[in-house]
């Protein structure tokens, strides 16, 4: 099976059952994209599928053929999209290991709504969970990256 | 400086560890090192490039700094704390610094990852690590000159000569700085706080740059070549074996390689592996498929009549009755008796789970004399140790790496999972990795202890506290190690009960029986979650039937400043483990916390009508924490609106990972106040995912604000002090905002959240 994975095309051998997610780790050892909860209630596993955010521990990878898959390894070539960037500058990780999913969630978020609104941005992060508790830090941090995208219209966040 | 590959590299450079080692001049300082013995690298050994100056600190010619952390790092940012008091004292660039993580090994002392002691244990060690190694740069250089050593002063990763203005990259003195004596302990000088570079800097966390391209490696990203993935389904009921098992299904699943069951049911419980029966894949799906299609029986349990809702109310009616007493003073009973007012009240809090957000994981390679782990563990040394029993192999001859921990919280400071890789590995011949789900980490935890407890107080005709009484019942941590074990330790009744902060002349601290029925472990902060509830409930409770301000009377209440000594006779106050004279129980700092605290809130907002502010303030792990939250109650809605941590935790060494671990902190309580609940019924954990052990998502969180107050006093704990007031300051505001006072958890068993 052929999987179009951050600009590469990837041969796999596997079930057409096989989430996503394994098929990422296991298979191709992309294992920034991490294992949580199994059963899409905690977006440490998302990606985006042509652009948009889901949840790779509940789509087959049969779901995924010919789609334009992007996980947390090429969210940007230098590590360096706005996101990463403000993470980094707002310090946001504790453990780490549901910010893939949520910068994931949040360049989703970013790229069709490039100034959103706080209820905005609480809506589209609210799949995602952070038992450390970097919420906060997370939301600054977007509303800090919003400022590297265009303003959009009479709606300008320069 | 970073190194993309630093973790990985650890395998391959045993012989840094087997080089490295501690002088003979006695840097030992009673830091709990022992038997540790002079290990110096050598030029016959010295293939690696890197000049090993001690145990913790070495340097390659082209100036890198490695810095060995030996404690676990699960968000807490110790793998930035430590290494910045090292760097700090050796007057090293950061820029420079190459973070190395330490393997199991008992040299470093303790590398037991809880109890929010990484840097109160470990910060002069860190700093004696890093005064040695400027030291013996200094000496370098010094004899490289020919100068005397006291004209030469390290800066800022060169040596300077004062006179000739003369100066050397600390890299090009690594080979010479390694060969020098260490210096004795008694002349080492440690830099004074004025010329802090790092310590009380907000550092930049040395992880992130990994954590936000998905490069961090945690315990679950490890892989092997020709390894294995194992799903273990384990028996429901703590006790519990294998009764009979058919295969058929599961054998059938592609990449399904093979079946293995799993001996346990053992108790106590220990850390040892859980009865269960695992399959082995080629990868995790076909391993989590085999798994669903096996069929098993259990055999029965003497825990199999366990049910947590009737047990809480069972421990509810014990706590009102007459219970041992651990501590008394004056004459409780009289002056309850003769007391203007008495008001008691009976508090409750369900079993918890940490539900870190990875779930627990480790991969073993076993040869016939060897095995080597990888593991996200809080304790690589018990790790060590527990993995070595179950091989019958000696601890040297078990090798632990510790990955980057997916959040730790306490689960992980358990090692049964490191155990199961490795008896597995051994079976199977080849490497191996344990996969726990979701549903297994929240099935099959050692849970935080369901508890009740019980207050009573007499108040006289001034409204002052003259007589009260505490009293608790809940499944000792020691009921894992112990059988028989009935009542809470004196450990866990020094972590926020017996050390009660109150000058009132007559009191009584209490235990009933509690008897253990699953595998109870510590959690963020422990006893002290249930034990301040109850304690800052019932101060508030007792407030408002005084008619005073929550703040004048906790002010009141805790009385003169002093130093409270919570030693009676039989009872042995634990202190977190610090000396009482080092680290008194001091009301001063906790008065000051009061009032700071009361002043984030507004209590003038507190008539019932829908709004209201708590407080809460708590002592734990030497530290001095309160809470102050707002809340929103429109008929039976809910919303926390706003809350705000003061926090004393004497010298903040990194502030800005301080004031994370205290954001932290009120979520993890927010969490566990509002929603936070694991029920067991005929034995078993009835929940299993997110779904129905929910955790506070973004939408929820209220607008938190982290106020540290400045302190002279040496680092205290950081990572779980900022749990215990959480609740409580919720359900008393709760009580300010609409009247309703919740004295059994969670709130969204009385209320429904916004």
């Amino acid at each position: 099976m052929e999987l179009t994975i951050n600009g590469k095309i990837h041969q796999v051998d596997v079930d057409e059952d096989m989430p996503l997610l394994w098929a990422l780790r296991d298979e191709l050892k992309l294992t920034g994209t991490k294992f949580g909860c199994g059963a899409g209630l905690c977006g440490a596993c998302t990606i985006h599928i042509n652009g948009n955010p889901a949840r790779a521990c509940l789509t087959p990878v049969s779901a995924a053929k010919g789609a334009t898959i992007t996980t947390i390894e090429g969210l940007s070539e230098a590590g360096n999209h706005p996101l990463q960037q403000a993470w980094i500058k707002h310090n946001v990780p504790q453990c780490g290991y549901c910010q893939s999913g949520q910068l994931m969630s949040a360049a989703a978020l970013l790229a069709n709504n490039p100034n959103p609104t706080e209820q905005e941005i609480d809506s589209a992060m609210s799949g995602n969970l952070c038992r450390c508790g970097t919420y906060p830090r997370i939301k600054t941090a977007i509303k800090d990256a919003a400022l590297a995208y265009p303003a959009k219209g009479s709606n300008t966040n320069a | 400086m970073r190194k993309q590959d630093s973790r990985i590299s650890v395998v391959s450079r045993r012989k840094f560890l087997q080089l490295a080692g501690i002088g003979s001049g006695g840097l030992i300082l009673g830091s709990g090192f022992t038997g540790a013995q002079p290990v110096w690298a050598d030029a016959d050994n010295a293939s690696d490039s890197e000049h090993t100056l001690n145990l913790f600190v070495s340097i390659a010619p082209d100036d890198t700094v490695s810095i060995v952390c030996h404690r676990s790092e699960m968000g807490q940012g110790i793998r930035t704390g430590l290494p910045q008091i090292v760097a700090d004292e050796m007057e090293a660039d950061w820029e420079k610094v190459n973070v190395i993580q330490g393997l199991a090994d008992k040299r470093y002392g303790s590398q037991n990852t809880d109890g929010s002691r990484s840097i109160r244990n470990f910060y002069h060690t860190m700093r004696t690590m890093g005064a040695s190694a400027r030291h013996m740069l200094e000496a370098a250089a010094a004899q490289l000159w020919t100068v005397p050593v006291a004209s030469c002063q390290a800066l800022q990763h060169r040596v300077h000569h004062k006179d000739s203005g003369r100066s050397i990259r600390f890299g090009e003195l690594a080979e010479l700085a390694a060969s020098q004596p260490v210096p004795e302990a008694s002349a080492l000088k440690l830099k004074s706080s004025e010329d802090f570079n790092y310590i009380g800097k907000p550092v930049a966390t040395y992880d992130t740059p990994d954590m936000v391209v998905g490069k961090g490696q945690y315990g679950q990203d490890i892989q092997l070549e020709n390894m294995l993935i194992a799903s273990i389904e384990r028996a429901p009921v703590l006790g519990s074996t294998v009764a009979s098992v058919k295969q058929d299904k599961a054998r059938a699943v592609k990449d399904v390689v093979a079946i293995e069951t799993m001996d346990g049911g053992q108790l106590p419980p220990l850390f040892h592996p859980l009865a269960g029966v695992a399959v082995l894949a080629t990868n995790t799906w076909a391993a989590l498929k085999g798994r669903k299609a096996l069929e098993i029986t259990w055999s029965d349990s003497p825990h199999s009549d366990h049910n947590s809702t009737e047990y809480i109310d069972t421990l509810k009616q014990r706590v009102a009755k007459p219970g041992k007493t651990v501590t008394a003073y004056g004459d409780t009973d009289t002056e309850l008796a003769k007391s203007e007012r008495h008001h008691s009240a009976t508090y409750s809090v369900p079993y918890l789970t940490h539900a870190a957000m990875e779930p627990p994981s480790a991969t073993a390679v076993v040869g016939e004399n060897s095995c080597e782990i990888w593991a996200c563990t809080q304790t690589p040394q018990s790790a060590q140790q527990n993995v070595a029993k179950a091989l019958g192999l000696k601890p040297e001859q078990v090798k632990v790496n510790v990955t980057l921990l997916g959040g730790g919280f306490g689960r992980k400071s358990k090692p049964d999972f490191a155990v199961e890789a490795a008896v597995l590995a051994r079976k199977m011949q080849r490497p191996v990795k344990v996969v726990w789900s979701r549903e297994d980490d929240i099935r099959h935890s050692y849970y935080h202890a369901a508890s009740a407890a019980y207050f009573e107080a007499g108040l006289n005709s001034d409204g002052l506290v003259s007589a009260w009484r505490q009293r608790t019942a809940f499944p000792s941590i020691s009921g894992t190690f112990s059988a028989g074990v009935d009542h809470p330790s004196a450990g866990e009744l020094s972590l926020g009960f017996a050390d009660l902060a109150f000058d009132i002349p007559n009191r009584t601290c209490e235990t009933a029986v509690a008897e253990y029925h699953t595998r109870i472990g510590w959690m963020r902060s422990v006893a002290n979650i249930q034990n301040a509830f109850g304690i800052c409930s019932f101060a508030d409770e007792l407030a408002h039937l005084s008619g005073q301000t929550p703040d004048a009377f906790l002010l009141e209440l805790i009385g003169k400043d002093r130093y409270v000594n919570p030693n009676q006779e039989d009872f042995k106050y634990g202190n977190y483990g610090a000396q009482l004279k080092d680290s008194p129980v001091d009301t001063a700092r906790l008065k000051r916390v009061v009032k700071e605290t009361a002043a984030k809130a507004d209590f003038s907002l507190n008539n019932g009508k829908g709004e209201g502010w708590g407080i809460a303030v708590h002592r734990s792990f030497l530290s001095y924490v309160g809470i102050a939250t707002r809340v929103e109650v429109q008929g039976d809605k809910l919303r926390v609106a706003e809350m705000h941590c003061v926090a004393d935790v004497g010298l903040a060494v990194n502030p800005d990972r301080v004031n994370a671990q205290m954001e932290g902190a009120m979520i993890f309580g927010l969490s566990l106040a509002l929603m936070g609940e694991v029920t067991m019924e005929n034995g078993a954990v009835k929940n299993s995912n997110f779904h129905d052990y929910p955790l506070l998502r973004m939408q929820q969180c209220p607008a938190l604000h982290v106020h540290l107050l400045t302190s002279d006093q040496p680092p205290a704990g950081v990572g779980e002090p900022g749990v215990p007031p959480v609740a409580p300051s919720i359900t008393n505001a709760i009580y300010a905002a609409c009247g309703e006072r919740i004295r059994d958890l969670p709130v969204n068993m009385h209320m429904s959240l916004a």
